[in-house]
């Protein structure tokens, strides 16, 4: 691939301006359009590819799904091929009946279970955050064996998600879990983890927490190492307290990545699916069901409800981008320019 | 306490620290280990049991060590195909969703185009797309174009997952390699194309196999979008066809067991060699964002 060398190449370097395209206001004698056109022909075709894969794969699904959602469509009355015979499609347009029956909680009780995504998100995301800063301190310091905790601890994250979650479920299981085993052994009573709505909630928290804290940790760590080790010694010259370097120093100085993971966290946790969809499968009853687990329930099993659960889709889109827009805002007020 | 600001060598620091503290943060970092290694080692111990062994209640740690689920699981069941299914569209995925991600990354990087801050804005609302609005149109849309049941549909599906955050990703990567070699470039008369590939996709490699790795271990590991669109066993991936052994109808946990360690240990080791980098494209998109 490469034939110029980069250490050639600065060498050679003269002071030639920044190569951003369409800065320089050059006249031409052509329309506007053409002149954009050459200026910024390269940039354009370079991210063509991915404006294509989306505009077709996310784009289309999406403004589908968008009219979806506000039709009657269900398994018995979409479109499709039966042996030789075509049936079309019969279904309808209702305005906006499915929101209206999301809404009044007619469908899918919607405000239990945004009421337990919410619980779900918040409790997830804290933890992840909290654990993580606490592991990512620690390690941060010089002790024995960092090397080895460290890689030992991001394992979790090593592991593919559907394969740790298979394990978690069956730690859980009634009769044969280690979980249970241990507590008999114990002589405690045992637990039916996943039989009861709370404790379902608690084993299917844990297991979340338990794959997410390896990536807040290694990007914590990477904050921290980042911070200028002079700051510390100049304040313990001034003789701040180990508390007080943690709170002006630690703290301010993980703010960047902080913001940006906290909301890559909070969106991951609420879409979160396949702990939910492989650990409880939403049970007990459903009460472990998750918007975005329900609706895909929604649109895959039982009578093929697809319109509803485009309509959950929606929902759900238009809740993270109020919380992403706000959050934003939060975080100008505060200052940062992210 | 904070030990780290002294220059001097780990010895010396270490004594700052009083015996205590220094027991109390060892004793944090083994439960946590402990927390952190404990089902991976129960999945590895299960395995390793008979294939019904998994029925005690009681703590065994070991019965019967042998690798007859491992031997059952390869000659009698699926595994192979799915796992060769897997590689397909793990590695079909990463190819294509590493060369899309590197040229746009690069474009938003470098170039001040109409058209840049939309699509920097869809890329991390894309992000944000719960599975379930797009899953039901995705499926219609790849059914009209008959990529239902199909590696190459799923494979598409995986790149509307894994391109917007690699692009964003890269982004952030080409953001620190000094515009100068860009420069230096042009002036030597390579074209915008000529420069990207010839000096610029060089200097990124590290960037770039974090970004192979990413969109590898999206597509390796996705459940949704497999279930879905996966029908018939053949075509099964490995996360739709495990679920299998834990169905309605079964549960074989010691065959689930031995293919969940035959499916982690290639990737933990991947992962091990590549996570320090992966942190630091991470950070590096994030902060320049």
């Amino acid at each position: 691939m490469a034939a110029a060398s980069p250490a050639a190449a600065r060498r050679r370097t003269p002071a030639a301006g920044r190569v951003s395209g369409g800065r320089a206001p050059r006249r031409e004698r052509n329309g506007p359009l053409a002149r954009l056109w050459r200026t910024h022909w390269y940039a354009w075709a370079m991210i063509a590819p991915v404006v294509i894969v989306l505009a077709v794969l996310i784009g289309i699904p999406l403004s589908r799904g968008l009219y979806l959602s506000f039709t009657n469509a269900n398994e018995s009355n979409v479109g499709r091929t039966i042996g030789m015979n075509e049936i079309p499609a019969t279904y309808e347009f209702v305005g906006a009946d499915n929101f209206l029956a999301i809404l009044s909680g007619e469908l899918g009780s919607f405000w239990p279970r945004l009421t337990w995504t919410l619980v779900w998100t918040v409790a997830c995301t804290a933890l992840h955050y909290g654990i993580g800063l606490g592991l990512a301190v620690a390690l941060n310091r010089r002790l024995r064996f960092r090397a080895v905790y460290r890689m030992l601890l991001v394992l979790p994250w090593a592991v593919p998600p559907f394969v740790s979650i298979f394990i978690w479920r069956y730690l859980y299981n009634n009769d044969f879990g280690v979980f249970n085993a241990m507590l008999r052994t114990a002589g405690l009573p045992t637990v039916g983890w996943l039989n009861d709505a709370l404790t379902a909630k608690i084993a299917v928290i844990a297991v979340n927490v338990w794959l997410g804290v390896p990536f807040m940790m290694l990007a914590l760590l990477g904050g921290l190492q980042a911070i200028p080790k002079e700051l510390y010694e100049a304040s313990r010259v001034d003789g701040a307290s180990p508390w007080q370097q943690f709170r002006y120093i630690t703290i301010p100085g993980l703010r960047q990545i902080s913001s940006t993971i906290v909301l890559l966290g909070t969106i991951w946790s609420f879409n979160m699916f396949p702990v939910i969809y492989l650990v409880t499968e939403g049970g007990p009853g459903d009460s472990s069901e998750l918007l975005v687990t329900y609706a895909f329930r929604l649109a895959f099993e039982g009578i093929r409800n697809y319109s509803a659960s485009s309509a959950y889709g929606l929902l759900i889109l238009v809740l993270l981008i109020v919380l992403a827009v706000v959050y934003q805002r939060a975080l100008r007020r505060g200052g940062e320019a992210w | 306490m904070v030990t780290t600001t002294r220059t001097a060598g780990p010895p010396a620091v270490r004594r700052e620290r009083s015996r205590a503290a220094s027991i109390g943060l060892h004793a944090l970092l083994l439960s946590a280990t402990a927390i952190a290694l404990f089902p991976i080692m129960w999945i590895v111990l299960t395995s390793l049991k008979p294939r019904d062994a998994w029925r005690t209640s009681t703590v065994q740690l070991f019965s019967d060590p042998s690798l007859d689920n491992y031997v059952q699981l390869l000659t009698t069941t699926d595994f192979l195909r799915w796992f060769a299914n897997s590689v397909i569209v793990a590695t079909g995925t990463m190819v294509f969703g590493v060369f899309v991600s590197a040229t746009t990354g690069y474009a938003l990087s470098r170039f001040r185009f109409p058209g840049m801050r939309p699509l920097l804005w869809s890329l991390l609302v894309t992000q944000m797309f719960p599975v379930a609005i797009l899953i039901v149109p995705l499926y219609n849309v790849l059914a009209s174009l008959g990529l239902i049941n199909n590696h190459g549909g799923l494979m598409l599906a995986y790149l509307t997952v894994a391109v917007p955050f690699c692009a964003w990703m890269m982004r952030g990567y080409f953001n620190t390699i000094p515009v100068e070699i860009d420069e230096a470039g042009r002036v030597d008369g390579l074209s915008p194309f000529g420069t990207f590939w010839r000096l610029i996709v060089p200097l990124a490699r590290p960037g770039l196999a974090v970004t192979a790795f990413y969109s590898f271990v999206t597509a390796w590991g996705e459940v949704a979008y497999a279930s879905a669109f996966m029908i018939s066993n053949d075509n099964y991936t490995l996360a739709r066809g495990l679920q299998l052994f834990v169905g309605q109808h079964m549960a074989e946990w010691g065959l689930l067991t031995a293919a969940s360690v035959l499916i982690a240990v290639p990737a933990a080791l991947v992962f091990l060699v590549v996570q320090r980098n992966l942190v630091t494209g991470l950070t590096a998109g994030a902060n320049k964002a």
